[in-house]
């Protein structure tokens, strides 16, 4: 997984609730066995309308999403995450989260920023004020700068930090218990069933 | 302090627990399809890692497939491609797998409870967020997404941290003629599409209770439209008579052994929940949405509702939004809209009990001119067992096509989609914009309501037939 310290970049506001992950990347980009390209279907359906946000000028190279509440609620597909990577995104700031594409982001570096909905409406006021405005994300003091001075520290659990600064891959850390798992393989009741 | 019936299944799945970290949960059963897993298994393969236990995961075909012609190799290069991809990764890895045209493909969902592999008490987990559907049995059922799936895969367990938790109690009885579809969509529409977020739902109450197995399942499918990634029940005699004999459930003295523990398997009277929302049943009616999320929901009996009526908002804008992308106008009553297509099938309602509800209405009778109707079983045993009963002969007697098993039109990743701006009445979960086809409009429905929809061409309930 790819690190995340700090990250200073433009942003792009997204006025739109419940930007479900079927939005984010349609089911026919899912069908790629790979993880790369995601990019291109990222909002496809929304991209092709001329004034979409993204479509606009001045967010062309923005990286930093500030989204409506309820953002990647829905289908579980990883994909949303990549797409949005791929696409230039290092974050998404929202109101709430759907629970699996939250989740799917922290393992893949792409940080979930959670801000009250009133806070991530003036951010977005902010933005479309002016576009050209830098962020500053810190992760270690988790606080979200903007150029002028403005500070909004956000939340997030000292070990999904400390995963996403390191950059850890989670198998890697689960398997240093293989012991413990293995010991717990010994006890499950031997009436549970197999597949094989 | 009591516990939950989540709690109780989570605490005896965590393999090792310290201060600071998340647990590690061990995965009782591994459900996989071919979207979400070609890139989980080429991490395995880039890190010289294995599965695990392959002998706790099992592998189907559904998203992709096509549900007409299903000897014949897939049409659609990059769905083949991905098809084929599963069944190489199954093969290196030692997977079980369900291909196309096998006597127990379907969708991930409806095979697991099918075969008996789904029972109470267990952790379930699949790269798909209805895997929430196995809750009805009392198992912790949750989906993932493909870096957890490898994670699987390579552990058997999960990074995880205990889910706050949700009581939905639904009082009284459900008025005749009002099915589990209504009662879902309806406690999405009261609590919101994030209302369950960071949850697990336990549905409980006398209304939940007198439910089906096939009617837990559909209420705990939509938990994660509710915002939930898991919704439970906790296991009764329904539960132990619907798993009783299938294949991979527990017989003689293990059957008895695997009862008494699940009928430990209840939430503690004094156990208490980190929200709880109380329904009552019987002033519930039909259900439908009308926007492109699944809490805009509103009674069959009502009218397209005004934006201005939304206090909200966040709410107002996505209410005027649904209504452009739909082509609908406020106050519109919701019985006056025509329908172009009728989709019964999906992992929420494509189960042998929603055909038999689906064939109690249209039988004798005609789908309307000019709609198309689509009946996909969810499972080939589904297919096999509704053909026994002649089901297949009263859709067709009705003019309704009969379909193969899989997902189809309940997400358009195969030939089974809508024209833009066509509209359906679906049984399946969700009507996000473009869902079962780019431009195309959704109206979730029961069954029931979907198969009078079918005869009328708008949507109707079974009673206005
Ligand atoms: S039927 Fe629909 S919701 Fe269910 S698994 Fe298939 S695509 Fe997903």
């Amino acid at each position: 997984m790819e690190a995340f310290t700090t990250h200073t970049g433009r942003a792009v506001p997204l006025r739109r609730s419940n930007v479900d992950t079927d939005q984010i990347i349609p089911a026919v980009w899912l069908k790629q066995v790979s993880r790369t390209g995601f990019e291109k279907g990222l909002f496809a359906a929304w991209r092709e309308d001329p004034g979409f946000v993204l479509n606009q000028p001045e967010y062309q190279g923005a990286s930093i999403l500030v989204a409506g509440p309820d953002f990647g609620t829905g289908s579980s597909r990883e994909h949303a995450v990549w797409a949005l990577q791929q696409y230039g995104f290092r974050a998404v700031v929202s109101a709430r989260f759907g629970d699996i594409f939250r989740n799917n982001a922290t393992k893949m570096g792409l940080l979930p920023i959670e801000l009250p909905e009133d806070a991530v409406e003036r951010l977005q006021d902010k933005i479309e004020a002016n576009p050209a405005k830098e962020f500053t994300i810190d992760l270690e003091r988790r606080e979200l700068r903007c150029d002028e001075g403005g500070v909004q520290t956000f939340e997030i659990d000292d070990y999904t930090r400390w995963r996403l600064l390191e950059g850890l891959d989670d198998i890697g850390l689960t398997l240093r218990h293989a012991d413990a798992i293995t010991a717990f393989e010994q006890n499950r009741e031997s009436w549970l069933p197999v597949t094989a | 302090m009591g516990r939950t019936l989540a709690d109780k299944v989570y605490d005896a799945h965590v393999v090792r627990s310290a201060e600071g970290e998340p647990d590690v949960l061990y995965i009782d059963l591994h459900l996989i399809h071919e979207v979400t897993s070609p890139q989980a298994f080429d991490g395995l393969r880039m890190a010289d890692r294995t599965v695990r236990r392959p002998d706790l995961t099992i592998a189907t075909e559904d998203h992709n497939v096509p549900t007409t012609d299903i000897l014949a190799p897939i049409a659609d290069p990059v769905s083949r491609t991905q098809v084929e991809t599963l069944r190489k990764n199954c093969a290196e890895f030692g997977v079980r797998l369900h291909p196309m045209g096998d006597a127990g493909q379907g969708i991930v969902h409806v095979i697991g409870p099918q075969l008996g592999l789904t029972q109470p008490g267990m952790t379930v987990v699949c790269g798909d967020s209805h895997t929430s559907t196995h809750g009805a049995f009392g198992a912790l059922a949750f989906g993932i997404g493909t870096s957890e799936v490898e994670h699987v895969l390579a552990t058997q367990t999960l990074s995880q941290r205990r889910p706050k938790m949700m009581a939905v109690t639904v009082d009284g009885e459900l008025p005749y003629g009002v099915t589990a579809k209504d009662l879902i969509l309806a406690i999405i529409t009261k609590i919101g599409t994030g209302g369950g977020q960071g949850h697990v739902i336990e549905y409980r109450g006398e209304a939940i209770r007198s439910l089906s197995m096939e009617g837990r399942m559909t209420v705990c499918n939509m938990s994660i439209e509710a915002g939930a990634r898991a919704g439970m029940i906790a296991p009764d005699e329904t539960t132990f008579a619907y798993l009783e004999g299938r294949p991979h459930a527990p017989s003689g003295a293990d059957w008895e052994a695997a009862k008494e523990y699940w009928r430990s398997l209840r939430t503690d009277d004094d156990a208490t929940f980190d929200k709880e929302v109380v329904i009552d049943a019987s002033e519930l009616t039909p259900f439908v949405t009308w926007g492109t999320n699944p809490g805009q929901g509103a009674p069959l009996s009502a009218s397209v509702p005004d934006p201005a009526s939304f206090e909200d908002p966040t709410r107002r804008a996505a209410a005027e939004r649904a209504l452009e992308y739909m082509g609908l106008t406020a106050g519109t009553s919701l019985r006056d809209v025509a329908v172009d297509t009728v989709f019964v099938g999906s992992c929420t309602n494509g189960r042998i009990e929603d055909l038999r509800a689906v064939a109690e209405v249209i039988k004798g009778r005609k789908v309307a001119d000019g709609v198309r109707m689509l009946v996909v079983p969810g499972s080939m045993k589904v297919k096999a067992q509704a053909e026994e009963e002649g089901l297949n002969e009263v859709f067709k007697a009705a003019g309704a096509e009969w379909r193969e098993a899989g997902c189809s039109m309940c997400l358009g990743m195969n030939p089974d989609q809508l024209k833009p701006g066509e509209r359906s009445a679906s049984t399946s979960n969700r009507n996000f914009e473009g869902r079962q086809g780019k431009g195309g409009r959704t109206h979730l429905v029961s069954p029931a309501v979907a198969a009078a929809t079918a005869v009328t061409g708008r949507l109707s309930a079974p009673a206005d037939l």
